[in-house]
């Protein structure tokens, strides 16, 4: 069979039942940040080849929708921890574009001062708290910062990004159970794209719904439609709500589809681990293609509207871009600061 | 009553003189600094399998639960890389979090979040987030308890930058390090040794503190140095006390920390001394008395009139077996022996 895995969300007309109760500009804001993410994206794959970024990357062009429904759902201050695929995480949750190029570019005007590159993307000032390049390493992490707030007394919620190979790890069903046994006030959030690197699910795992399996751990868990910016934004902003309520944790599922490569720019479809059918099978259902329509055909966005976002955007890059070529490298000096904190 | 409390119960410590000061147990010297720590600062927390329990940590948390609750004091699923993670996560948002383990082999189940997280964010984030947290843990010896039950890890984790480790000799160290590493803004690992846990010693009352990264002369000699830390430090200064019968004189450096190492202190006795005998509860290869070594050779050579020595564990196994066991485990004679024949 040439698709493996196949979109089951309602495409264009699962919006509906989410969209009426929003502002129309809440409603633009979250597309402008999808936007916003995809065209830094596509400008980051374009330069790519020019080695000036001498880290790897990890793009999220096709999971949108998940990053930003999310953090949408979050305050500033609540935190987010994630894994090696952070670009959509950091920009969702309001970290420094500037920043971020600049440590793709190992300038030391990077967010964490070229010692992360694009798998640490962290921005403290805006609660983009942590990230792990090890698959489950930020899990047990975001349910101790949810402890930490639990003791303080603090309302602050912790959420954390993991894809499905997460599930795998043996660290991930002990962050689960503890979480739950603590009521911790933490949302795991799994983007479900099917392929860890190159290996499908199915040669990982047996049939099964995530969710089903995070549910035996005793908390709610859902699955949702991962390419409706809405219905993430939905089942995040319950998770959330729960958590800060002290009710403990939530587990959502999100299925969506990668259309690149694990790593790198471009896509890898053409090496034969899945089927090109099934890549443009997702395309059909592009999280910010749909989401588009649905606003076009309530009226809530219009062509004007989208060219002067797209011209935003654009000159953003563009300054961002600068701003990173032009910042200086890090000095000798700068490799032996924080080995050890004072 | 933990399986190897015969053991520890048939060792034989010097009784301290109730006259320089109060006298209290290893033991008891290690829940003061808990219950200071827990007193003092509502960010800390004490957690791990069995420290509520009847056993409480070898005695080291009992009555902890009791006087400061159960959020703070309390059981963990057996979860060990999953705790470590928690206790990463605890510490970058404000907390410290004092980790307690039986046994070093299971701290191996977390290497991940230790090595590769705990040890890590600091740097990481370019300094924005400190990881402020203990990982204790008692280094078993004995009584069966083998491959999987009494290895000394600290070898392994020296070469893991951004981690601190200590190795209390004493109970006056016990509780001193023990204050220092939880109110240090790092990860510190602080293995204790089950042996000097039935061990009296002059304790101030109240808090105080011994510094990490510094070590002290337990004896001074001008002859040849012992150097290392934990219980090894126990058997060189019994081999020093033989040692001086013979008419050798024997300098005892006990590192407290061995990560940072106290290089000033080696190198100073070592230019006096000319020569040293490594010592280590651990392995000898890729361990303390390799690092040692390898200061001595790279920063001491001049000062050196005989090769270096290291007396610690074999490149074997733990084995379980009581007989196994005594050809296994180095004891003061054989420090003894490695010293004299530097010297001659």
């Amino acid at each position: 069979m040439s698709i493996r895995y196949r979109y089951t969300g309602d495409g264009a007309n699962g919006f509906e039942r989410f969209g009426t109760a929003h502002r129309p500009e809440f409603l633009q804001d979250l597309f402008l940040s999808m936007l916003r993410i995809r065209r830094i994206e596509e400008e980051i794959e374009r330069r790519y080849h020019q080695d000036q970024m001498k880290t790897p990357i990890h793009l999220v062009i096709g999971q949108e929708a998940t990053s930003v429904g999310a953090c949408a759902a979050l305050r500033t201050t609540d935190l987010l921890y994630s894994s090696h695929r952070t670009h959509g995480n950091y920009l969702a949750k309001g970290g420094d574009l500037k920043a971020m190029l600049a440590e793709m570019h190992c300038r030391v005007t990077g967010c964490v001062g070229s010692r992360g590159g694009s798998m640490h993307l962290i921005d403290k000032k805006v609660g983009m708290a942590g990230t792990s390049a090890i698959v489950g390493g930020a899990v047990p992490i975001a349910v101790g910062a949810a402890l930490a707030a639990q003791l303080k007394g603090e309302d602050r919620v912790t959420m954390v990004f993991l894809g499905d190979a997460t599930t795998e790890e043996g660290v991930t069903s002990e962050s689960l159970n503890f979480a739950s046994l603590k009521k911790a006030p933490v949302v795991f959030f799994c983007e479900n794209n099917f392929y860890s690197v190159q290996s499908p699910l199915s040669t990982r795992q047996p049939p099964r719904d995530l969710h089903r399996w995070a549910a035996t751990y005793q908390m709610p868990s859902v699955a949702v439609d991962g390419v409706n910016v809405l219905a993430v934004h939905d089942a995040a902003a319950a998770a959330v709500e729960r958590a800060r309520a002290g009710d403990g944790p939530t587990f959502i599922e999100a299925p969506v589809y990668r259309l690149r490569a694990h790593g790198g720019a471009g896509d890898d479809t053409h090496t034969g681990y899945r089927h090109i059918a099934e890549r443009e099978h997702w395309e059909a259902f592009d999280p910010i293609a749909l989401y588009q329509h649905f606003l076009r055909n309530k009226q809530w966005l219009d062509d004007r509207t989208i060219g002067e976002m797209e011209t935003r955007i654009a000159t953003e890059i563009a300054e961002a871009f600068e701003f990173a070529l032009n910042s200086p490298n890090p000095t000798q000096d700068d490799l032996t600061r924080h080995v050890y904190a004072e | 009553m933990p399986w190897d409390e015969g053991l520890v119960n048939s060792l034989v410590y010097d009784a301290p003189d109730p006259a320089e000061g109060r006298v209290i147990s290893y033991v008891k010297a290690i829940n003061e600094a808990l219950t200071i720590s827990l007193g003092s600062d509502p960010s800390v927390f004490v957690m791990g399998q069995g420290v509520d329990d009847p056993s409480a940590m070898f005695g080291t948390t009992r009555g902890l639960q009791a006087q400061f609750g159960s959020d703070r004091v309390f059981d963990t699923p057996l979860s060990e890389e999953g705790m470590m993670g928690v206790c990463t996560g605890a510490a970058m948002n404000g907390m410290r979090p004092v980790f307690m383990h039986n046994r070093p082999d299971f701290v191996l189940l977390a290497f991940n979040q230790l090595v590769t997280h705990a040890a890590k964010f600091h740097f990481m984030d370019n300094g924005q987030t400190n990881v402020p947290m203990v990982v204790w843990a008692a280094i078993g010896r004995g009584w069966g308890s083998g491959a999987q039950h009494s290895q000394a890890i600290q070898g392994l984790l020296l070469g893991v930058p951004g981690l601190k480790i200590v190795m209390p000799s004493t109970p006056y160290d016990a509780k001193g390090l023990l204050l220092s590493a939880i109110l240090d803004n790092n990860p510190v690992c602080v293995f204790e040794h089950r042996w000097l846990m039935k061990k009296d010693g002059i304790v101030p009352e109240g808090f105080y503190r011994v510094p990490l990264g510094k070590g002290i002369y337990r004896k001074r000699g001008n002859d040849v140095t012992i150097a290392g830390a934990s219980h090894a430090i126990e058997l060189g200064m019994r081999a020093a006390v033989d040692l001086e019968a013979e008419g050798i004189s024997a300098e005892v450096i006990d590192l407290r920390t061995i990560k940072p190492m106290d290089e000033h202190i080696l190198l100073e006795s070592l230019e006096k001394t000319g020569r040293i005998v490594a010592v280590d509860t651990a392995w000898m290869k890729g361990g303390v008395c390799a690092e040692i070594g390898c200061l001595a050779a790279e920063k001491g050579f001049p000062f050196l009139r005989a090769p270096v020595a290291r007396v610690g564990l074999p490149d074997i196994p733990t084995p379980a077996g009581y007989t196994l066991e005594q050809f296994f485990y180095p004891d003061a004679a054989r420090i003894a022996s490695a010293a004299r024949s530097l010297v001659r």
